[in-house]
């Protein structure tokens, strides 16, 4: 069985189920039945079974997730393509990003401590909404998990893709600025995945969001974890 | 392709290189994609050299995210003794997230300028 720890047969496993998971998709055209949700969910159950760890996987998996980094500096070149746009409306922008990103956090704190989460979970899931690496680094500061954060970060990623467009038709958003923008800065890029594949403008304008709200996430979300009564 | 792949690295390479000089909180990977679009813009770069990659990443972005995903088999425990609160609050933020993001760059759109968007507001109009 040591086999199954061989990292070249885990990446080669990696795209398989995600090809899979495509396939499956596109012949059943259920929306629930997310490529990416539904190939984490394979792979752990793969993983578990066969009695592979989290750290052995990740000996394959990093060579994958090292493309997301090449990944986020590509989305510079659709946010070129619209820069003009984003010239015509900095106020607008600005001033949406950070009602989303306040917005945002004191939501996701208030409810869950309603909800009874523990004090180390509340900190966890405050940044879910930006991009991994920015998330990760605040609630490792902040004194939260930062594997749960992580977990929780991409799955909200990949509930904003699955669900973000509902949300912006639910809340009467009509222009596709807007629209793009709203889940870019709820759902960083996974969330820009799905709008990318709705036309350019929407990711672009996605790619905005998760831009400005992972640099105000940044900036903010110690202050507001201090107000709300959340002091490291 | 290696023309493309040496543009895109290079700019994350500058992303890496102003985190290692300034310190600063940000990651490389967002700071990279700043400086590629300002490159594009200010002509430095041409965009028939690095839109190849860039499209082929842009499109499978999700994919990249899928280890990372697999990850949430390190805390499967804490998540199923709190999934209520874990799940709710992200879920319901989420859509709050997008309701007043959107609302506010409507708002603000309309208020400053009603003569000029009046017809932004549908989806036909902006894409114009």
């Amino acid at each position: 069985m040591d086999f199954l720890e061989n990292k070249f047969f885990l990446i080669a496993l990696t795209f398989v189920v995600f090809l899979g998971s495509k396939l499956l998709q596109r012949r059943t055209g259920v929306a629930l039945l997310n490529p990416i949700l539904v190939s984490i969910i394979v792979l752990i159950v793969i993983l578990l079974s066969c009695g592979v760890d989290y750290e052995t996987y990740a000996s394959g998996g990093e060579y994958i997730e090292f493309w997301l980094k090449p990944a986020v500096v590509a989305l510079g070149v659709p946010l070129y393509r619209q820069l003009e746009n984003i010239r015509k409306q900095m106020l607008p922008l600005l001033l949406a990003e950070l009602a989303g990103c306040v917005v945002g956090i004191v939501s996701v704190v208030l409810i869950a401590e309603l909800l009874g989460a523990t004090k180390e979970v509340i900190i966890s899931l405050a940044p879910k909404a930006v991009t991994t690496p920015i998330a990760m680094e605040i609630s490792t500061a902040m004194g939260g998990i930062p594997s749960l954060t992580a977990a929780v970060v991409v799955c909200t990623g990949i509930f904003g893709g699955m669900a973000g467009f509902r949300m912006v038709k639910l809340s009467h958003i009509k222009s596709p600025i807007a629209s793009g923008l709203s889940i870019g800065t709820a759902s960083h890029a996974v969330g820009t995945a799905s709008a990318m594949e709705r036309g350019e403008r929407y990711g672009a304008f996605s790619s905005l969001g998760l831009t400005l709200n992972g640099l105000l996430t940044a900036l903010l979300s110690p202050f507001i974890l201090d107000l709300l009564g959340y002091t490291v | 392709m290696i023309l493309q792949c040496a543009v895109l690295f290079a700019f994350l390479a500058m992303g890496e290189f102003i985190v290692y000089a300034t310190g600063i909180p940000v990651p490389s990977s967002i700071i990279g994609m700043l400086l590629l679009a300002a490159g594009l813009k200010l002509r430095v770069v041409r965009l028939m050299w690095v839109d190849k990659v860039a499209d082929f990443l842009v499109k499978n972005l999700g994919f990249f995210f899928v280890p990372a995903g697999v990850g949430l088999m390190r805390c499967l425990g804490l998540i199923s003794e709190q999934w209520l609160p874990i799940v709710g609050a992200s879920v319901i933020s989420t859509f709050l997230i997008i309701a007043s993001t959107g609302w506010v760059h409507q708002i603000v759109r309309r208020t400053i300028a009603p003569h000029h968007h009046h017809h932004s507001e549908t989806g036909k109009a902006d894409e114009a």
